[in-house]
């Protein structure tokens, strides 16, 4: 029998943007034993979670709905992880502009929209910055892993919140633990009548737009990205690597918050501790899955809106757990991961 | 003759160069064995293949006559074969002991007290000091040589080679070291001790190997030979076909060091009262066999690296410990050491060739992405550089890398600039091409200042030369008077040269 | 006030079982190099696999026995990713905890469908070794796997430092060339780590759903594999500070709840928040601290 041999052979640079296609084939079937160990149908199965749900408007714009606080968090992760700032907190940024957005939202109520909404955004972004700042202050200035402490400091806003809905912001009406709801001015204006796409949906394009703008035509995204793929020469071309870092780190933060006010300002109305759906978290496969390019984030954040929404039409077309589509999602950032590696070798027999 | 390793026409190539070439070589029991050259000749390859890291392209080792075929260190290990490289592979949190006897542990459950006799008894056979309890983090340097040392002896060396021991080690350590060594030696050892230093080998070893780029020049018993001779064969020069620009006395001194200290990475001074001039129009070059300080001099003076102690002047303004976004305002040209750690490999070529001066390409932070298309395309036709403006410049050949580095450091006309290395690993044409671009330089009346391990290049461009050993500067000598075999002494801490005489 | 203190203590113990199983779960994954970010999804699954399996054999050592099997297979997905791929451990080690969450999410829903009464299943019984006794017979009232968790700390000290294969994963840990250089397999050490590892997450987790709770609920980790994380740096990495770390912990916890009880005002959150606030205290006055596996989140590659 030939031995054979693994050796390093890098792809050539043509199938880099296939390898999210590869990795979207190979986790759906992956999920197709789960399916047929359902005994249910697998084309069916991808019938409605893929097709099914762009079949009607309505759907295809509840897509729209659920890809924009992933837009925002994609686009969030995408900056931070360019500059090389491993941000893990966007999903803490995301809750504090939320809180941001409830407080300012419950304030707002003799505002006229047009001063009512900049400042909710304005408001959300400072907030989401602000609490990026922690973690990126002890970053460049104190040699700190921002990865455990944004991981530690999302959970530590979550207890505030709690503090807040079981406290001050308690629902006077329901006594549920949500905050009250938000002034009619704050409120984000419907883009299409009679459907959930908000104000928030425009924002998010924006948020990807002007990221894609900083790297592609600002002094700064050439300096991030600079530092992002090789610290130590970035620093010895002459850039200020720190000062690069902890910008990337606050602007990440900052459109972080505007995902949590979008939720407030765009969905829910008021504040409730389950206000994110891990969408900080879901930010991160977003942004891995769009390798880290404007285009290619916003692609993965509207694919994983369209897998979120076929969970549900799935569900209750064919009685298959929504869960579902958890596992296609995390399967598919682990799948994609690894076909990062392995398009860098080749199998040769010796 | 009972030789206990024979190694016959080995042959290692990497890519197309050939890095031993039929290189013979053996090694009697009792004996210390030097294997001397210059960086690059091949030593550590050699070893390497002996001790199973690298495998031979041609050619045959056998081990106490019987042939064998070593495809890691642990068929190495198990033919009784130990090696202490540069980079010990100890684990600093756990003990002497410990590190002693990892891997070799001989049963699930340990039994430390049984363990540590063990190590004890063996340190004491070879007569090594240790201190078996402590962690090895706490251990100098000379220290933890001794516990590698150990390590193999632990494992039943009869042959034991040395990868350029002393590099690591202050003179009083060096001594211990060959205490040490002479004691394994008179226990019935076989050792191979690789060096580039004149005087140790001399002090130390039996019979010397000398190789030369690859190839083997020659063994010679210690007793028949003496420093200028090994200098000689070490060094020495068939031709020398580049022609030496006039010599001159440089104008105004444009870069000045006083008494310079810096530390390496491990906190071990590197740079020890460093003091120089570089004058406008004048190359003056660093000699030296890498590892003696260079590559802290270069960091020191592109930013990188700073200071412990000591001044740098730059056109007479203190640059001292300035970042290296200072030394590109300041106009002063930098070519690093590793190229690769010069550039961003991802990024463009014409990104990388503006990223020192990213405010004259951007207007209130926006980029103008048309002048820096223009400057990349004026940059790639003046150096000559074979790619587009938007390659990834991890793509591009050494040479072509090199003149994108070199395009950036000259593109501003600097006052000063330093180069490390700047054609290593270049084929002839872009050999020729850089060095006249430094020339060029040279003419237009910029201070130079040249790390370079190259001994031709050193010789061909220098207007003065100054040579480091062990993190000083021995000598400073002009270019018209430097020989090669001068030179050679020099830089292997036979020869001191007065400052004056320069 | 003394039954007020009995009962803050033998709350402490109980709260912290869960989090002294699934630190020296990370300890494992550490001490060989790997930050395993999966120990998140990791002891969600060990609670739903222990929950399920007990619930359909009706046998809670089963339960308990599958749920470190799952655990252990959790871990070597990790390896694959971390130790054979060499991804990022940051990156790889979230994904294994959004998959084991949602796998686990997944099958709860395919095994037991949408019920509006939550299935239960009888919890481990509790073991009173010393009876009535005053003091220490309500504190020490405790289910069985709490004891074992403690009995665990030393036991994992031994297997650290008294066996070959405990010096081999310290060494691999800090640094895996000299291993290597020295004949031990670092793949193989650290494949065993993050399986050993895995199945004490997991059995963290599993003792939520089999002993405390007695059935699965969504919410039931509820950021306790973060905490572990905070713990194992707040430990220093060394078996017996895991112990006083999670009784801390718990503690802080327990007090909370027992406050909370007695019908004090007092802002809980501020109390649940505080561990992971003194956690980055810690972090900022270690630096990039010295206790820390030289080799964590650096990928082993021969060259």
């Amino acid at each position: 029998m030939p031995r054979l041999k693994i050796e390093r052979y890098p792809a050539p640079l043509w199938v880099r943007p296939l390898i999210p296609v590869i990795s979207i084939v190979v986790t759906f079937l992956l999920t197709s034993l789960v399916v047929l160990a359902l005994n249910k149908n697998p084309f069916e199965a991808f019938y409605y979670f893929l097709i099914a749900p762009l079949a009607s408007q309505s759907s295809a714009i509840e897509v729209l709905v659920k890809s924009t606080p992933l837009l925002l968090t994609g686009a969030a992760v995408t900056f931070a992880f360019s500059a090389g700032y491993y941000n893990i907190g966007a999903e803490g940024q995301l809750l504090a502009g939320a809180v941001a957005a409830a407080g300012l939202g419950m304030v707002l109520q003799n505002v006229p929209p047009v001063l009512a909404i900049p400042i909710m955004i304005v408001g959300g972004f400072a907030a989401g910055m602000a609490y990026a700042a922690i973690p990126a202050l002890l970053k460049t200035r104190l040699d700190v892993d921002e990865v455990v402490t944004t991981l530690l400091l999302n959970t530590v806003i979550l207890f505030f919140i709690s503090f807040l809905l079981n406290g001050v912001w308690r629902s006077p009406v329901s006594g549920w633990p949500q905050s009250p709801e938000i002034a009619d001015s704050a409120i984000f204006p419907r883009l299409i009548p009679r459907t959930r796409l908000h104000l928030g949906f425009l924002l998010a394009w924006i948020s990807i737009g002007a990221v894609w703008l900083v790297f592609r035509r600002t002094a700064l995204g050439l300096r991030m990205r600079a530092v992002g793929l090789g610290k130590e020469a970035a620093r010895f071309a002459g850039v200020k690597v720190e000062q690069t870092m902890l910008t990337a780190a606050l602007i990440s933060g900052g459109i972080a918050g505007l995902a949590g006010v979008s939720e407030v300002a765009g969905i829910h109305y008021h504040l409730i501790e389950a206000i994110s759906n891990n969408f900080g978290y879901t930010g991160i496969i977003v942004a891995m899955l769009g390798a880290l390019n404007p285009l290619g984030v916003s692609l993965a954040a509207l694919f994983l809106g369209l897998l979120d929404t076929g969970a549900q039409t799935v569900s209750r077309a064919m009685g298959i757990p929504i869960y579902l589509g958890n596992i296609v999602q995390s399967a598919l950032l682990l799948i994609t991961l690894a076909a990062l590696v392995l398009q860098n070798y080749r199998i040769r027999r010796e | 003759m009972n030789f206990i390793v024979e190694m016959q026409g080995i042959t290692k190539r990497f890519g197309v160069v050939e890095a031993n070439q039929g290189i013979d070589f053996d090694l009697k029991p009792g004996e210390i064995h030097a294997l001397l050259g210059e960086n690059g000749a091949g030593k550590t390859t050699l070893m390497r293949i002996l001790y199973g890291l690298y495998r031979a392209d041609e050619g045959e080792i056998r081990v106490a006559g019987k042939p064998v075929v070593i495809h890691s260190p642990k068929d190495a290990i198990g033919l009784g074969i130990g090696m202490v490289t540069q980079h010990f592979t100890l684990v600093p949190p756990l003990s002497v002991v410990e590190n002693v006897a990892l891997g070799q542990e001989g049963a699930v459950t340990l039994d430390l007290d049984q363990m540590r006799q063990r190590v004890v008894d063996a340190a004491k056979r070879f007569g090594i000091e240790i201190k078996p309890d402590a962690l090895v983090r706490h251990l100098s340097v000379g220290e933890r040589q001794r516990v590698e040392i150990l390590k193999s002896l632990y494992r039943n060396a009869r042959v034991l080679i040395l990868d350029e021991p002393t590099a690591v080690l202050v003179p009083q350590e060096v001594e211990a070291l060959f205490q040490t060594l002479n004691k394994l030696r008179e226990s019935g050892m076989a050792l191979v001790f690789i060096s580039h230093k004149l005087n140790e080998v001399m002090e130390l070893c039996d019979r010397i190997t000398v190789l030369r780029d690859g190839k083997k020049i020659g063994t010679v018993l210690r007793g028949e030979t003496n420093e200028a001779e090994l200098a000689r064969m070490m060094v020495g020069r068939e031709t020398f076909g580049v022609v030496r620009p006039a010599e001159r006395r440089g104008g105004e001194v444009r870069l000045k060091l006083d008494k310079v200290n810096a530390l390496d990475k491990k906190g071990l001074p590197a740079l020890k009262n460093i003091s120089l001039e570089v004058r406008a129009g004048e190359i003056l070059g660093i000699a030296g066999i890498s590892g003696n300080g260079q590559s802290e001099l270069a960091q020191v003076l592109s930013g990188m690296l700073k200071p412990v102690s000591g001044t740098v002047w730059v056109d007479g303004k203190d640059m001292t410990g300035a970042s290296p976004a200072d030394f590109a305002a300041a106009n002063i040209g930098r070519v690093p050491e590793d190229r690769h750690s010069g550039v961003v490999g991802d990024l463009s070529v014409a990104e990388n060739l503006v990223l020192e001066h990213l405010e004259e390409f951007s207007r209130n932070g926006m980029m103008d992405y048309a002048s820096v298309q223009k400057f990349a395309q004026k940059m790639i036709e003046d150096f000559q550089i074979k790619a587009r403006p938007q390659d990834p410049i991890r793509t591009l050949s050494g040479g072509n890398m090199q003149k994108v580095l070199l395009a950036r450091a000259l593109a501003h006309k600097p006052r000063v600039l330093i180069v490390a290395h700047p054609t290593r690993g270049l084929d002839i044409g872009a050999t020729d091409y850089v060095r006249s671009k430094l020339l060029e330089q040279r003419e237009a009346g910029t201070a130079i200042l040249m790390i370079s391990e190259d001994l031709d290049e050193i010789l061909a461009l220098s207007d003065r030369i100054a040579v480091m050993y062990e993190g000083r500067i021995v000598g400073i000598v002009s270019g018209r008077r430097a020989t090669p075999e001068v030179l050679g002494m020099m830089m292997s801490g036979a020869l001191e040269v007065d400052y004056a005489e320069a | 006030m003394e039954a007020f203190l009995v009962g803050l203590i033998a709350a402490t113990l109980r709260v912290a079982t869960p989090l002294i199983l699934g630190t020296l779960g990370e300890l494992f994954s550490e001490r060989s190099g790997i930050l395993n970010l999966g120990i998140e999804g990791t002891m969600f699954l060990g609670a739903f696999t222990g929950f399920a399996v007990a619930y359909l054999t009706g046998s809670l050592w089963l339960g308990l026995l599958a749920a470190v099997l799952a655990g252990m297979l959790a871990g070597l997905l990790m390896g694959l990713f971390t130790v054979t791929l060499g991804v990022n451990q940051h990156v790889s080690g979230l994904g294994i905890t959004l998959l084991m969450t949602g796998i686990s999410l997944f099958l709860y829903r395919v095994i037991f469908g949408e019920r509006s009464v939550q299935p239960s299943i009888p919890t481990f019984p509790k073991v009173s070794p010393f009876g009535d006794t005053p003091v220490l017979g309500p504190i020490f009232e405790q289910y069985l796997l709490t004891y074992i968790a403690i009995a665990l700390v030393p036991l994992v000290w031994w297997l650290l430092y008294r066996t070959s294969f405990g010096l081999r994963l310290r060494a691999v840990g800090e640094n895996p060339e000299a291993a290597d250089a020295a004949g031990v397999n670092v793949f193989r050490i650290r494949y065993i780590a993050l399986a050993i590892g895995g199945g004490l997450m997991a059995a963290g987790g599993a003792f939520l759903s089999l002993a405390q709770l007695g059935s699965f609920i969504f919410g039931i980790i509820a950021g306790r594999g973060w905490v572990c994380i905070a713990l194992i740096i707040f430990a220093n990495w060394i078996p017996s500070r895991v112990l006083w770390g999670a009784l801390l912990f718990g503690g802080v916890s327990a007090l909370q709840l027992r406050l909370q009880a007695t019908g004090a005002q007092l802002p809980y959150e501020l109390f649940l928040a505080l561990p992971y606030l003194v956690t980055i205290l810690a972090l900022v006055l270690a630096g990039r601290s010295a206790a820390a596996p030289a080799a964590l989140l650096k990928p082993y590659r021969r060259e």
